[in-house]
């Protein structure tokens, strides 16, 4: 009874987060936004700053008819937005948020492949879109998506797996049980190349080329209204709380902290990952967007040589370690 | 690959057939929702449905990996089948031919060789499986036979020769795709008008997607939709380059579990 008990209430409290933190980002996305702007944003909704403005938006998707095109097809249209949605909560449910195994949803024993390999199943949503719309510019944006994510897949997976030798484990509680302050500066590269292609992965701005509004109107999301479209906006936050907390486990060491890891250490991890999601807003006001042939050539030569010298310098620093 | 041979206890007399356990109920029954779906993938009409219940089929080999205690090779199932090759196999079919609705020519004339193929296959894989485990159990209760570590120790104290021939084997046909996709733009540059020779090389080049071929048939939206990914194919036939020799000594994993399928 116990054990269902603490699943339970495990579960419940991952789902928790998953609801409430994409749109606190979400609104923190409308409110620096709109400073780094010269303007206000949102200030109505709610009373205080406009607090309220993304649950009212949520009401107003709710409230829209639901449209499936005539040429669509229907079902995989439907499906598409939990497709693109339900891999991340999974996720959520592998990262470790402070030390213990109070603190984590679930202990996976292989938690990098499964956090990588269930962040790629979410494309598949996009893909699915992209196809069942009926619409050359949804169909286009699905390829890009695929395109994005063939290239960026790689260098994700090759920077995870340099953390992965660091450590001496595949698990995400193990690699932060061993993480040290200096791993900072030798996995650096890795930080870096693993967060711009989490990016990517998620066609944040500067990468958002398959949601490239001014082109092909809004990619594989164009024919996608109410409900439905709403879930594939929750799903980029989502996957923004997911890469930013992911980054912060795998690179900036979780929990860890100058003082109280004891108590506190999932205010680290917060605190991390708050600075992370800031800088993924930041990057969206301040980046234009890049050309299709600039982002598959930024993934095939620069990221991916990248990554590699850092799997190189890892096995190195390792070998001389020991 | 074996690596739960080491945890794996010859417990026929305790375990009979008859009193299946919760375990091996659910087993079967996520093998039959797999077969099924293997099923449809094969029979369906509609391109890109076979290749989502493809993602089904996988995904239901996934979880039997996991209810086999193998969790690693289940992570890497999803990874690299799922995550790259259905994607792969997605954005090949779009940027040919993908209608929606029914394709009337989706019907092989090699259906009947094929299905022998596919059969002589799996009574092999079957005969080398049951002939190879007999009667032994997984002890689920014990250490986890399929955890990482176990997985890869015996992958690199028992198996380094098959996997580093498979890596080898990998790096070749990574060399050849190159190979080929070069000289499918060889021919094209010099005759604009694609003869047969190019044409069959491309169909033997699944990894490097050529984006040209699609004019012909007209469907709902391929059209437009061959300017813009040639453009990003550009980069393509040199992308796997500078990662070709990559996967083979650095990514333990994710290569060798690609082939044995």
């Amino acid at each position: 009874m116990n054990d269902v008990l603490d699943v339970t209430l495990r579960l419940l409290i991952v789902f928790v987060v998953f609801l409430t933190f994409p749109l606190i980002i979400g609104q923190t996305e409308h409110k620096v936004m709109a400073h780094m702007q010269g303007r206000l944003g949102p200030m109505y909704a709610g009373g205080f700053h406009g607090w309220a403005q993304l649950v009212a938006d949520g009401v107003k998707f709710a409230q829209k008819e639901d449209v499936v095109p005539a040429g669509a097809d229907r079902r995989i249209f439907q499906l598409a937005p939990a497709v693109a949605l339900l891999p991340y909560l999974l996720v959520l449910l592998a990262i470790p948020i402070g030390p213990g195994e109070g603190a984590v949803g679930e202990v996976i024993d292989a938690g990098i492949f499964f956090v990588l390999a269930v962040m790629g199943v979410g494309v598949l949503g996009s893909l699915m879109a992209g196809w069942a719309s009926a619409n050359k510019f949804s169909l286009l944006g699905g390829l890009r998506t695929a395109a994005q994510l063939l290239a960026y897949e790689l260098p994700m997976l090759l920077t995870a797996a340099s953390v992965a030798m660091a450590a001496g484990t595949v698990s995400l509680p193990g690699i932060l049980d061993a993480f040290e302050w200096w791993w900072l500066p030798w996995q650096i590269v890795g930080a870096i190349v693993f967060f711009v292609a989490g990016l990517a992965e998620l066609q944040r701005p500067p990468f958002d080329m398959p949601v490239a509004d001014s082109e092909i109107i809004f990619g594989a999301y164009t024919e996608y209204t109410g409900l439905r479209f709403a879930l594939f906006l929750l799903a980029e936050y989502a996957g923004i709380v997911v890469l930013c907390g992911l980054t912060t486990v795998l690179f900036l060491g979780g929990w860890h902290g100058p003082w109280g890891a004891d108590g506190l250490g999932w205010v680290w991890t917060l605190l991390k990952a708050a600075v992370l999601a800031f800088i993924v807003i930041w990057l969206r006001v301040t980046y234009p967007r890049l050309r299709e042939d600039q982002l598959q050539k930024l993934s095939w030569t620069l990221l991916v040589p990248l990554s590699l010298a850092q799997i190189a310098l890892t096995g190195i620093v390792k070998v001389v370690i020991q | 690959m074996s690596p739960t041979s080491a945890a794996l206890t010859t417990a026929a007399d305790t375990h009979g057939f008859l009193s299946p356990t919760g375990v091996e109920i659910a087993f079967l029954l996520v093998g039959l929702v797999t077969f099924g779906a293997a099923l449809v993938t094969v029979t369906t009409r509609q391109l890109v449905h076979a290749a989502l219940w493809l993602v089904a089929t996988l995904g239901g080999l996934a979880v039997e990996y996991l209810l086999l205690t193998a969790e690693f090779i289940a992570w890497v199932q999803v990874l690299i089948y799922v995550g790259s090759v259905v994607v792969l196999l997605l954005f090949g079919l779009m940027l040919t031919k993908a209608p929606i609705g029914r394709s009337p020519d989706a019907d092989s004339g090699n259906r009947w060789a094929a299905l022998t193929v596919a059969l002589a296959a799996a009574a092999t894989l079957i005969w080398v499986v049951v002939d190879a485990f007999r009667t032994t159990w997984i002890d689920l209760d014990g250490p986890a036979a399929g955890s990482t570590r176990a997985t890869g120790e015996s992958l690199f104290q028992n198996w380094v020769l098959p996997f580093e021939g498979l890596s080898v084997l990998l790096l070749a046909a990574l060399v050849g795709a190159i190979v080929l996709s070069r000289q499918a733009k060889a021919t094209a540059t010099e005759q604009p008008g694609a003869g047969a020779g190019t044409s069959t090389g491309r169909r033997t080049t699944p990894s490097a997607p050529s984006a040209n071929t699609p004019s012909d048939r007209s469907t709902t939206a391929p059209a437009p939709s061959v300017r813009e990914p040639s453009a990003t194919d550009a980069p393509a036939p040199d992308a796997p380059a500078p990662d070709a020799p990559a996967p083979a000594p650095t990514e333990p994993g994710a290569p060798s579990e690609k082939e044995p399928r």
